[in-house]
């Protein structure tokens, strides 16, 4: 497994509460900053029905996808109906900068392993 | 350890009651049941149809034994409790012999050897009752049966293979059910009832004596007023019956069905108070503090019940009482009433048959040659009993004001013969299994029966188990009707009054308390009132309501707000954006069209379509194009994406129309650029209509204004014409186009500030009712209507078309595409 770290611009650029949508390697991620400034950042790909998790409303540690309202814990990835899941990242901020982690299989065996294993 | 519960009987109660516990808490306590018929336990009301064969007898258990080995549950099949020692805390058993009838009287003899002891914890006696059989001579042996059980029905069936005529004695619903049977075996019947009608526990003599005229037409001889002395018998058969005037008839088999007396020996032994059946308490519990009692056995209140309503009611609020659920959970009686079928008759019977006391209302209707009969009785505005005969149209609507204690129609005949509100309940009742309740998610009418069977006692708990009503809700009155059908009613649940679900205040009350505190951002609402828990799916409500309060000082947090109110525009479902700029009154022009064709081209939409609305969609915006179309096309937003105010559609009245008596078309255009954007608890689409023809269907609408003879307007509001369609109801009746401005303003307000979020016009019209609607707003009882006048003139004032953010955006990446990602200059490698 290849870590490869992001710089994904100014904190400012989210606004307090909001998610925003970034490519990374072809990848859709979404990053969310709380109300209280903590960052989040987990695929952007809701597994119901593909829609943009970037766009959805956050609280309490969850979001909420803006087509049909499923939720997703920014924290664990995991959804509200159970067999659902998104794959979660390292984010954090550095001298005001979203600096995000995006692990990177290197073999095929990676390659097929599940969205939570990638962080442990 | 595990606390342990004796359940004394495996019939329909004993088995409801170990379910209703191991629904609440299936680890709490460990069961041993014992069961006298060596079977598992089965559903005694279809039994007759195992008789007239339209039922196997494995179609009827409840449970097959395999759900006892699931639940680990002891079942002594074929065991028969004697006593219950209360002092050791034990209960004594012996196994039936064969062939013993599970239902007799045994005497002590019976039983050899010692019986075998069972310790407990709690006890649950539901014995429930064994029939009556009255005095007479000769009722034992060959060509004689009782109608009760699986092995009753058998021995019923097989045996009229051998006959030509059959006697039922007993008048009553199980003996009809007995009658019906035994005609498909092919053999002439007979039904003796003592009274001097069928069904006495059921009817007045006037629909007992009509039933009776019915049940002869189908071939079904009845003789009232006649008591058996003796079953005559020649050569070891039965022969004949002699009634106690010594007349007699001819018969080759007889069958009891007389009624049913409760089961109460053990409890007898035991040294529990028994009066005509187990002295129950309001919690079930009998007069030893361990031993229960449920179903048939019991006497609540100086009632027993032979129904299965009563048992279901009886072992929720045991299994409340016995896990701790609700310690104080109370039984106040049951009110019965059925409906069911005899030889094809329609029959309902609720409550009581005859009146009680002289103020008492009885209405009666009568068509003796259809053998239908009809009769309310009516007490302080409510139905006290009812019975419907031959025609039970009206059954489910009466079952449901009696069940809820509703206040009846002042035109009692609407109650007779059917016509009032029964559509919905009536569906929702008569629906099969199959049939789809949500047809947003899917769910059918068995799934939300099995999560109601499961526990389920709200709206709220049926869609949090199966998603049913979590679409678009317009099926949420469905499924309370299928719950109020099933449990009486539906279990109040605050939760469904909040105005959102994450703050437990009703819109009142929130308003109030916002007021008070002067909240003015939803993130100052959390702070003050959930200790700054930020519950995602109360955003946007809250976000709304504080609009609709502080127009003009509403600190807008556009995190709060569903992505359509954070871009303007409508989310796909592939991500993009739906464009529908505002076109006043359905009113366009050559230029605009080619402004909007040209941008259509520009921005590579993947679909023009006209709306319902009267106005030109552009689909498959991407959100990096929004601003750039929006300045292109020249036009100010349509809101098609936000609940407030969307469109008014308008016919073309009097210009060209040669039928159209008002101008709707300027009517509609003043009424679209005054409330354009006026964001409301839900949309809300208008229409005017030049003549009572409706082109622009005004009548379905929120809010609707139609022309009528004599230069005046009709105001309709609370219509609907999507999931939900309804007629709106008058509201005034008007002479200007001024006037219509007013009063269309004067209700979005009181909708603004009363409705809950999301309730769409229609149900809060039906909520608050047009009579009291058409007091506060036109006669202006509370004397409010300037301060609504104000108000809503301060929301038009402070109105700014949301695309002017197309120039200036309200926050940096309100409208920025994704962002590509550069890799940071020092790389680790993990392991």
């Amino acid at each position: 497994m290849e870590t490869i770290c992001f710089d994904l611009g100014s904190v400012e650029q989210i606004p307090l509460g909001q998610g925003h949508w970034f490519l990374i390697g072809g990848q859709d991620v979404a990053v969310f900053r709380g109300r209280n400034g903590r960052l989040f950042a987990i695929e952007d790909r809701c597994p119901h029905r593909a829609g943009s998790l970037a766009d959805g409303i956050m609280g309490e540690g969850k979001i909420v996808c803006p087509l049909h309202g499923h939720k997703f814990d920014l924290t664990t990835g995991q959804g509200s109906e159970d067999c659902e899941c998104v794959k979660t990242f390292p984010v954090e901020e550095k001298d005001g900068k979203i600096v995000l982690s995006y692990p990177f299989p290197t073999t095929e065996a990676e390659k097929n392993v599940g969205a939570t294993d990638f962080q442990r | 350890m595990k606390k342990k519960i004796v359940v004394i009987g495996n019939g329909m109660a004993g088995a409801r009651i170990v379910q209703e516990i191991l629904s609440r808490d299936s680890d709490l306590f460990e069961f041993v049941m014992f069961g006298a018929e060596p079977y598992g336990n089965y559903n005694r009301i279809l039994l007759s149809n195992v008789l007239n064969q339209t039922q196997e007898a494995s179609d009827i258990f409840i449970n097959p034994l395999s759900w006892f080995e699931e639940n680990k549950i002891k079942l002594y099949a074929g065991c028969k409790v004697v006593k219950i020692d209360t002092e050791r805390k034990v209960v004594l058993a012996h196994s039936l012999p064969p062939n013993a009838s599970a239902y007799a009287v045994h005497d002590e003899q019976l039983f050899t050897g010692e019986p075998f002891e069972e310790s407990y914890d709690h006890v649950i006696i539901a014995t429930g009752s064994r029939p009556f059989v009255p005095p007479m001579e000769g009722f034992d042996g060959e060509g004689t049966f009782l109608f009760r059980t699986i092995d009753d029905c058998h021995r019923i069936a097989e045996y009229a293979k051998s006959c030509r005529r059959a006697v039922v004695i007993g008048g009553g619903l199980l003996g009809l059910e007995a009658a019906r049977g035994l005609m498909t075996h092919n053999v002439e019947v007979t039904v003796i009832e003592a009274a001097g009608q069928l069904m006495p526990a059921q009817l007045d003599i006037a629909s007992g004596q009509m039933l009776m005229r019915n049940m002869e037409t189908l071939g079904i001889t009845v003789l009232t007023d006649h008591k058996t002395a003796q079953i005559h018998r020649e050569g070891g058969k039965v022969h004949s019956l002699v009634f106690t005037d010594g007349a007699t008839i001819p018969t080759d088999m007889v069958i009891v069905s007389a009624g049913i007396r409760p089961i109460t020996e053990v409890a007898h032994h035991s040294g529990l108070t028994v009066n005509k059946g187990i002295l129950c308490n309001d919690q079930m519990r009998t007069s030893d503090p361990s031993i229960y009692a449920l179903g048939e056995c019991v006497e609540h209140r100086g009632k027993l019940y032979g129904l299965v309503e009563p048992i279901w009611q009886q072992a929720f609020v045991l299994a409340d009482v016995l896990t701790g659920f609700k310690p104080n959970a109370v039984y106040e009686g049951s009110k019965t009433g059925t409906k069911l079928k005899v030889m094809g008759v329609d029959l309902m019977s609720l409550g009581e048959k005859e009146p009680g006391l002289p103020g008492d209302e009885v209405i009666v209707y009568r068509e003796p040659n259809k053998g239908v009969y009809k009769k309310l009785i009516v007490r302080d505005n409510k139905l006290y009993g009812a019975i419907l005969l031959g025609d039970a149209d009206a059954a489910n609507v009466l079952l449901q004001m009696f069940f809820n204690d509703q206040q009846v129609p002042e035109n009692r005949s609407d109650l007779l013969f059917g016509e009032i509100k029964r559509s919905a309940f009536i569906q929702a009742v008569d629906l099969p299994d199959h049939a789809q309740i949500c047809k947003c998610n899917g769910v059918n009418k068995k799934t939300i029966v099995d999560a109601i069977d499961g526990g389920a006692q709200t709206v709220a708990a049926v869609g949090g188990k199966t998603k049913a009503g979590k679409g678009c809700g317009s099926c949420r009155n469905l499924i309370a009707q299928i719950i109020e059908a099933k449990l009486g009613k539906v279990s109040y649940d605050p939760s469904e009054h909040y105005y959102v679900p994450g703050i437990p205040l009703e819109k009142s009350q929130l308003v109030a308390m916002i007021r008070a505190k002067s909240l003015k951002s939803v993130s100052a609402v959390f702070t003050e009132l959930t200790e700054g828990k930020e519950d995602p799916d109360s955003k946007p409500g809250l976000a709304s309501l504080l609009k609709i309060l502080w127009p003009k000082e509403y600190e807008d947090e556009r995190d709060a707000r569903f992505i359509n109110d954070r871009v303007h525009a409508n989310i796909q479902k592939d991500g993009t954006f739906s464009v529908i700029p505002r076109i006043y009154g359905g009113v366009t022009s050559a230029k605009e069209l080619l402004r909007i064709a040209r941008a259509a081209v520009k921005y590579s939409v993947k679909m023009v379509k006209l709306t319902g609305g009267q106005r030109i969609d552009l689909l498959g915006v991407k959100k990096n194009d929004l601003p750039k179309a929006w300045k292109d096309l020249g036009m100010t937003s349509g809101h098609a994406y936000s609940k407030s105010f969307r469109t008014c559609k308008s016919c073309v009245g009097t210009d060209f129309c040669r039928y159209g008596i008002g101008d709707s078309i300027a009517l509609a255009q003043k009424i679209e650029r005054r409330f354009q954007g006026i964001e409301s608890p839900h949309k809300l689409k208008l229409a005017t209509a030049g003549c009572p023809r409706n082109c622009s269907e005004a009548y379905v609408k929120d809010i609707g204004a139609v022309a009528i003879e004599g230069d005046q307007w009709e105001i309709y509001v609370g219509g609907a014409a999507g999931g939900n369609v309804r007629k709106g109801d008058l509201l005034c009746t008007v002479n200007t186009h001024e006037e219509v401005l007013r009063y269309t303003g004067r209700f979005m307000e009181y909708y603004r500030e009363h409705a809950k979020y999301t309730e769409r016009s229609y149900g809060f019209v039906e909520r608050i009712k047009i009579d009291v609607l058409h007091g506060i707003l036109v006669k202006d009882s509370l004397g409010i209507c300037a301060q609504l006048d104000e108000r809503i003139q301060k929301a038009v004032d402070s109105y700014k078309d949301p695309w002017l953010e197309g120039e200036v955006p309200a926050y940096p990446a309100q409208f920025e595409g994704p962002q590509l990602a550069q890799v940071l200059k020092e790389t680790e490698n993990n392991s």
